[in-house]
């Protein structure tokens, strides 16, 4: 092939792996809410396109996109916090389908809302000023706002890991997605833990909404397409694995990169080609453990 | 006795004939009259719902503007029109079913609508299959050529050839002659593409990559460095709607307006509102048409000014004006022609020289095909009359034939 050159090779590696941080960014919040609580949350691509709209809602109202960063998970975080108390917490004991069913017609229910709030048409939403432009990163040029969302997956990973692994709270989650009755019996009380779970899931959804947003605007249909996407990555890692997640997602990002370079109409086709392949060789995915879904 | 009754049955058979009378003039029997002679329906599939909605709508909106003005004009003596509006869904199926239901149940005298290469040509199979005039106002390459093509069927919006060749007929002689293209992998994308191409022969245009896309996708970046390393004068993004939108945005994150001149065979008003202007910034493309030009053409000022006093001030979109032209245009052939008969309105409109919103236009006889300009327009970066104010007109290709695709070259006879 004509012009392929160590550089093009280098940066196509390097925009599969930035593309890769924003599927990672997507995945953990739907890997731990189904890791630690069981639940296949189909209304996780809602709450993203749920935290496009706030940020866009609060750009509105006079607000910067900085504010915005901090704002939009504590309120899609709060909103997911409600859903858990007051819709999803009924069904638990009762198997996957149940909360599957409900978040899958709650994904509607907010798409409409938005839909009837906000219009059909989408809206802009512009790069902020101080991140615009590209930058020379060695190999070629790469637009600085993708760098800074690869920062952003990477410090939201490691406070995830931080709170999960060093502070007693995470203990208590880890313990109760272990075995919740025998956390029960020393006098937690598991469900605050699960409405914690949730609201962190559901919050990192919505960052993951407002950081997409400058890449590629906000429609109320934002959430369908990298819903099915997403999971293709925690299915790839392995349900509820975050390690596997974040290993899959880069995976898939650059999968679909070098897929791109070669025969870019086969790009999307690949993403379904690597899971059929993961799933041959190794069912439960690569940290997955088995029987989880039974 | 039998004097008196007979007087009586006289005068009551006066009276009965003097009230006949009364009531033969009285405006009421007018009513029951015109009541038998229906409205002229004129059946209107567009896709309100899915991603194409917005334009819909617009185009909904126009097509009423039409209506209006025939009724207001005296209808065909006397006799009213009625938009009767479908959602086909944007899906060729569901178009074609609405259009049965349209023609079947309903008796409609024209079809007019549609917005997508593949449902315009379903909703034509079943209008030339059922003699009924289709009057399409999405752009089709194919709907113009013999396979596709009846009597029964006109095409008022441009078509890929037209609008790519007056956007590569501008911009290769300006900005240079490697092209690199950027292409939905679908008819509209590969005719986009092919117009591009044929308009590029008579300036020596060197095509160094031509890079298909899924419809559909939301992240263009893998595709975004070949392109970059193949470093071309020019790059053509031939794709539509929400996917035009990602991809300039991204194109733009990638510092790639620095290197190369972006063009787009169609430019959007509503995509381009939609998107914003730092996404299409120093973007070049071309379309039907745009509201602004008002300010040179009398016949676009006055359908301005009446698309505003019926729509709360909006002024139409580009593809919004086609579903005025495209109803207004059947509905003049049918007043000319004094009836609804398929034949004579086909007559009619063949012979039509028209300016109802955009400047001169007719119709080619062998294809059927809109002969008219096609506007190039560059994104403003900032809007100095309102909201509205997204483009400039830097030049208008005037209607000429020369431009469409020759008779003999659709497969057509004359």
């Amino acid at each position: 092939m004509a012009g392929l050159s160590f550089d093009l090779i280098a940066l196509q590696l390097f925009t599969g792996l930035a593309l890769g941080a924003i599927y990672v960014l997507f995945a953990i919040g739907l890997s731990l809410i189904f890791g630690m609580l069981t639940v296949v949350n189909f209304a996780h691509g809602a709450f993203y396109m749920v935290g496009a709209y706030v940020g866009l809602f609060l750009l509105s109202m006079g607000s910067n996109f900085w504010l915005c960063i901090v704002a939009v998970p504590l309120i899609v975080g709060s909103v997911g916090m409600m859903v858990e108390r007051f819709l999803v917490r009924p069904l638990y004991g009762r198997g996957v389908d149940y909360p599957l069913l409900l978040t899958f017609g709650l994904s509607y229910i907010m798409v409409e809302l938005v839909r009837i709030a906000f219009g059909t048409s989408g809206y802009p939403f512009e790069t902020p000023e101080l991140l615009q432009g590209a930058v020379d990163i060695g190999v070629g040029y790469f637009p600085l706002y993708r760098l800074f969302v690869i920062g952003a997956a990477v410090v939201v990973l490691l406070g995830l890991w931080l709170f999960l692994e060093r502070t007693s709270f995470g203990l208590i989650i880890r313990a109760g997605a272990r075995d919740p009755q025998i956390v029960r019996v020393l006098g937690v009380d598991v469900s605050r833990v699960w409405l914690v779970v949730f609201g962190i899931g559901t919050a990192i959804a919505g960052l993951a909404g407002l950081l997409a947003a400058p890449l590629q605007g906000v429609i109320p249909e934002m959430g369908a397409t990298i819903l099915a996407e997403a999971f293709v990555v925690t299915v790839v890692g392995g349900m509820g694995s975050i390690g596997g997640a974040v290993i899959a997602g880069l995976l898939v990002g650059v999968v679909v990169s070098m897929t791109s370079l070669f025969a870019p109409e086969m790009a999307k086709v690949s993403i379904f080609a690597l899971m059929a392949i993961v799933l041959l060789i190794r069912p439960q995915g690569f940290f997955g453990r088995a029987g989880l879904m039974s | 006795m039998t004097r008196t009754t007979k007087l009586i049955s006289r005068r009551k058979l006066l009276a009965t004939a003097s009230a006949g009378a009364v009531l033969a003039a009285s405006p009421f029997r007018i009513n029951l009259a015109q009541a038998q002679e229906a409205t002229i329906k004129v059946g209107f599939p567009v896709p309100l719902t899915g991603p194409y909605g917005t334009e819909a709508q617009d185009q909904v909106r126009a097509a009423e503007v039409a209506i209006a003005e025939f009724n207001e004009g005296g209808g065909l003596n006397g006799r009213k029109a009625e938009l009767l509006v479908r959602d086909d869904k944007l899906n060729p199926g569901e178009a074609a079913t609405r259009t049965l239901e349209l023609i079947e149940k309903e008796k409609v005298s024209f079809i007019v609508g549609s917005l997508s290469a593949a449902v315009q040509l379903a909703v034509n199979n079943v209008t030339k299959e059922r003699g009924i005039i289709f009057n399409s106002i999405s752009q089709s390459d194919t709907i113009n050529e013999v396979a596709d093509f009846s009597k029964y069927t006109f095409h008022e919006a441009l078509n890929p050839h037209m609008t790519a060749g007056a956007v590569g007929r501008y911009a290769f002689p300006k900005f240079g002659k490697k092209v690199a293209f950027l292409t939905a992998d679908y008819a509209y994308g590969h005719e986009m593409v092919r117009g591009f191409q044929e308009a590029g022969k008579a300036f020596g245009v060197e095509t160094l990559v031509d890079i298909r896309h899924p419809l559909g996708t939301t992240d263009f970046s893998t595709l975004l460095p070949r392109i970059q390393a193949l470093k071309p004068d020019i790059l053509c993004i031939s794709n539509f709607g929400r996917d035009q939108q990602i991809a300039l945005k991204q194109a733009t994150d990638f510092g790639m307006k620095k290197s190369m001149k972006i063009v787009a065979p169609i430019v959007l008003y509503t995509g381009r509102v939609a998107a914003g202007a730092q996404a299409f910034e120093g973007v070049i493309g071309g379309t039907s048409y745009y509201w602004g030009i008002e300010d040179k053409i009398a016949s676009a000022k006055a359908f301005n000014d009446r698309f505003r006093k019926l729509h709360g001030g909006k002024v139409p979109s580009d593809y919004g004006a086609l579903g005025y032209g495209g109803v207004k245009t059947l509905l003049m052939g049918a007043k000319a022609a004094g009836s609804l008969d398929p034949d004579k309105v086909i007559a009619a409109v063949e012979a039509l020289k028209y300016d109802y919103y955009k400047g001169p236009q007719y119709y080619r006889k062998c294809d059927h095909q809109s002969v008219q300009s096609v506007l190039i327009i560059e994104s403003k970066v900032t809007p100095q009359k309102g909201d509205a104010d997204v483009f400039n007109v830097i030049e208008t290709e005037a209607p000429n034939e020369t431009n469409l695709r020759t008779c003999q070259a659709l497969g057509h006879k004359a």
